[in-house]
């Protein structure tokens, strides 16, 4: 990925923020990084990635801001994006900036963004505005049910900042490990992913998190095939013609 | 096959959310709040009866407060700044440089970017902190549901009445913003027609001349229905010629449109203020400013320079007088749009400079004496003002804003088409509305 | 008793089940990662002042969409 060759990230942490529009993820990015540029409320403000530095305890991080996206896989450029870095390998930790008050959808993308890296911190922003609306969130439940960090902020007057910063220390710098909690498709799906997985190429499973990999492959998304052909793996074509016998046969992985 | 109709990929889906809810379930607890105010607000906000008169009534606060609390700082400022000039002078002396070098610099180009700054910048220091408040309590999404049906009719995407609402700000602004708008086609049409709301850099000429005209000296109530008819003008060109793009070069049918309604939230007003300022107003003015201080050198050579009997300047109005008598205008008013085009806030003070045909440009110092000036000197009738006015609202985009659609579409065609589409259009309308009163014998 | 009809149909104030989209390509795509999928319940809240779009509540938000796209999404409602 191009990124790896900036001059800005020798040397430092790359922390992915993402989630959902309007979540405060622009709050939180100039929170971390001291930048200061405005941020209304109003869904889709950042469009192209922004990116900032911050010190802590000695390191030093590079935070980039991604669009807001609702989800990894909708297609539109802002999410492509999104899920281009979010693959990347270069990335020590991933913040997912999560609204307080409406984390169920919030919850649609941490889930995602989960089957992508397993470096992830879930940011339950606008705690102060959940409060104020008499929405109460149980931060160790919610931290046991994802299996990884979850810290409440109040971005805007600078709560839980420290904390947050904490633990993109500790993920960072694998003091701690996370256990991601794993979804579980429909039996025949998982089946597909299963098989697929096993016969990924080492040059594919270097790049990527080959259960995701395998899953975006079930699903039929062919913009990853180009990325194959793009990392120029020897392989022979074989896990291409996989076909299963599900429900949805006529489904099979396609490239064929 | 396609990926965007795999049943797996709606399963996959499916049981994503459903682990969601199923995690929200055991993790949130909601007490049944005492008062909703998110609720509440948008029953006014978005209702049948209040929601479009509120919105009307929110934005005439907005451009209220604007052009009322700009006068004053506006007029400290163009103090300030040409108390600054009689300095630049004695400095220029002191030096014993050329008379034309000292004129040049401190009657072009000085003088210019002052101007420029006086009028400019009280306006932009009021307008992005109020639309920024407004921003930040989470009333634009609303006013695009509001304004939503009006815009799918003319084949344009909902978000367009926020990009639309930044440009009366800066169209340079209200460009940029368009990548909030997903679909290209629709993307396109937004920035095309960004230009038909009036700016902070139009609206002192469309004040003025409306002062002037239309109210009489006294009038301050008609003066402000003009310049509001003008407004509303621009809105209903914005829709007309986007519907015409959409049937037209831009053919398509209109995208997916879901908008989330964001909670309302309290804004921050003093940081929300500090940052607007900081972040849009300084940067838009730093770039007015670049624009407008080589336009200022060279108007003034245009003014001086006298190949024959009579400088440039008034050889080209002589070129542009049939086009601009066409339009209801006249030859310098073309001109000075034309000169104009780098920052729309130096076409008033171009023009006046070559109405007197001396050789820097002027303000009068009071309307009256403007009045005069161009009734009794330059015979102004209440439909050249009309024209120049709705001129001045659909002409073509600026330069700032020129160059920033360019650098978002990366294409010299539709750049290009920036600039015909808006000028075709404002030729039609003024000369449309110049033959019709003048066939009826109005005037 | 269970009735289907079109999201577009169903009355303000009133809650309905998602049963499945109609759409198809891009557009069932972004309806999907908004969370209309089956099962989902969805309440519509009001129409804007023009009639269009319409305001509806689900999974815990508020989203407007114009009536082309909620003649997308098929729901159940309960018949009292």
């Amino acid at each position: 990925m191009c990124y790896s060759e900036d001059p800005e990230y020798t040397g430092a942490a790359v922390i992915a923020l993402v989630g959902n529009p309007n979540t405060g993820k622009s709050t939180i990015f100039n929170a971390l990084t001291g930048l200061s540029q405005h941020t209304g409320n109003w869904p889709g403000k950042t469009v192209l990635k922004a990116q900032g530095t911050y010190v802590f305890h000695g390191k030093k991080y590079v935070v980039v801001d991604l669009p807001g996206t609702y989800s990894l896989q909708s297609g539109s450029a802002e999410e492509q994006v999104a899920q281009d870095f979010l693959c990347g390998k270069r990335l020590q930790a991933t913040v997912v900036v999560t609204d307080a008050t409406c984390l169920e959808r919030n919850l649609n993308l941490v889930l995602q963004v989960m089957e992508v890296t397993s470096r992830v911190i879930v940011c339950v922003n606008l705690i102060d505005e959940a409060q104020r609306k008499k929405i109460f969130i149980d931060l160790d439940c919610l931290s046991a049910e994802l299996g990884v960090p979850v810290v409440a902020t109040a971005a805007r007057s600078g709560t839980g900042l420290e904390e947050l910063k904490v633990k993109i220390e500790e993920i960072s710098f694998k003091r701690i490990i996370t256990n991601p909690r794993r979804l579980v498709y429909d039996p025949d799906i998982e089946e597909a992913v299963a098989l697929i997985e096993q016969n990924l190429p080492g040059s594919v499973k270097e790049h990527f998190n080959p259960r995701w990999f395998a899953l975006r492959l079930v699903e039929g998304n062919q913009s990853l095939l180009k990325e194959i052909e793009k990392l120029k793996w020897s392989a022979p074509c074989e896990p291409y013609r996989i076909s299963y016998s599900g429900p949805d046969s006529k489904n099979h992985i396609p490239g064929s | 096959m396609n990926l965007t109709e795999s049943p797996i990929r709606d399963r996959i889906v499916k049981t994503i959310y459903q682990e969601a809810e199923s995690i929200t379930s055991r993790v949130v607890r909601r007490k049944k709040s005492v008062f909703d105010w998110d609720t509440k607000l948008d029953d006014i906000l978005t209702s049948w009866w209040f929601g479009l008169p509120i919105m009307f009534l929110l934005l005439g606060l907005v451009f209220w407060l604007t052009i009322i609390g700009a006068n004053y700082p506006s007029q400290l400022l163009a103090k300030i700044l040409f108390w600054g000039q009689d300095q630049l002078s004695v400095i220029f002396q002191w030096f014993g440089a050329p008379q034309w070098l000292h004129d040049f610099f401190v009657l072009g180009v000085y003088r210019t970017v002052a101007w420029v700054v006086s009028v400019m910048l009280p306006p932009m220091a009021i307008f992005f902190p109020l639309f920024a408040l407004l921003e930040d309590l989470g009333y634009l999404p609303r006013l695009a549901f509001n304004l939503d049906r009006l815009f799918k009719l003319a084949g344009a995407h909902g978000k367009q009445a926020l990009t639309m609402c930044m440009g009366f700000g800066c169209n340079a602004a209200g460009v940029t913003a368009c990548r909030i708008i997903e679909s290209p086609r629709e993307r396109l049409i937004a920035v095309l027609t960004n230009n038909f709301v009036p700016c902070n850099g139009r609206f002192p000429t469309l004040i003025t001349l409306a002062f002037i005209f239309m109210g009489g000296l006294a009038g301050v109530g008609a003066a402000s229905l003009t310049v509001a008819g003008i407004v509303m003008t621009g809105v209903a060109v914005t829709l007309l010629t986007a519907w015409f793009l959409s049937k037209t070069l831009l053919k398509g049918v209109p995208s997916t449109f879901a908008l989330e309604l964001s909670p309302y939230r309290l804004p921050q007003i003093g940081r929300t203020i500090i940052r607007s300022l900081l972040d849009r107003t300084v940067i838009i003015l730093t770039r007015a400013v670049l624009v407008a201080a080589p336009a200022g050198g060279l108007v003034w050579v245009l003014a001086n320079v006298r190949p024959g009997e009579h400088s440039i300047l008034v050889q080209g109005a002589g070129l542009l007088q049939p086009l601009g008598k066409a339009l209801g205008l006249d030859g310098f008013i073309l001109l000075s749009f034309i000169l104009g085009l780098p920052a729309n806030e130096i076409v008033l003070p171009i023009l006046l400079m070559s109405y007197l045909s001396v050789s820097s440009m002027v303000e009068p110092d009071n309307l009256l004496a403007l009045k005069m000036l161009l009734v009794n000197g330059q015979g102004w009738t209440w439909l050249t003002a009309l024209c120049t006015m709705l001129f001045s609202l659909l002409h073509f985009p600026c330069g700032t804003t020129l160059f920033t659609i360019w650098r978002e579409t990366k294409s010299a065609k539709w750049t290009g088409l920036a600039i015909i589409i808006p000028f075709m259009v404002a030729s039609m309308v003024c000369f449309a509305i110049n033959w019709t009163i003048r066939t009826l014998g109005l005037i | 008793m269970v009735k289907k009809i079109l999201l577009s149909e169903l009355p303000v104030g009133r809650c309905g089940r998602v049963v499945s989209l109609r759409a198809k390509g891009m557009s069932r795509r972004r309806l999907l990662e908004l969370g209309l999928v089956p099962e989902t319940e969805i309440k519509t809240i009001r129409h804007s002042p023009l009639g269009d779009p319409t305001l509806f509540k689900f999974r815990g938000s508020l989203i407007a969409l114009r009536r082309e796209e909620a003649r997308q999404v098929l729901v159940s409602l309960e018949l009292l």
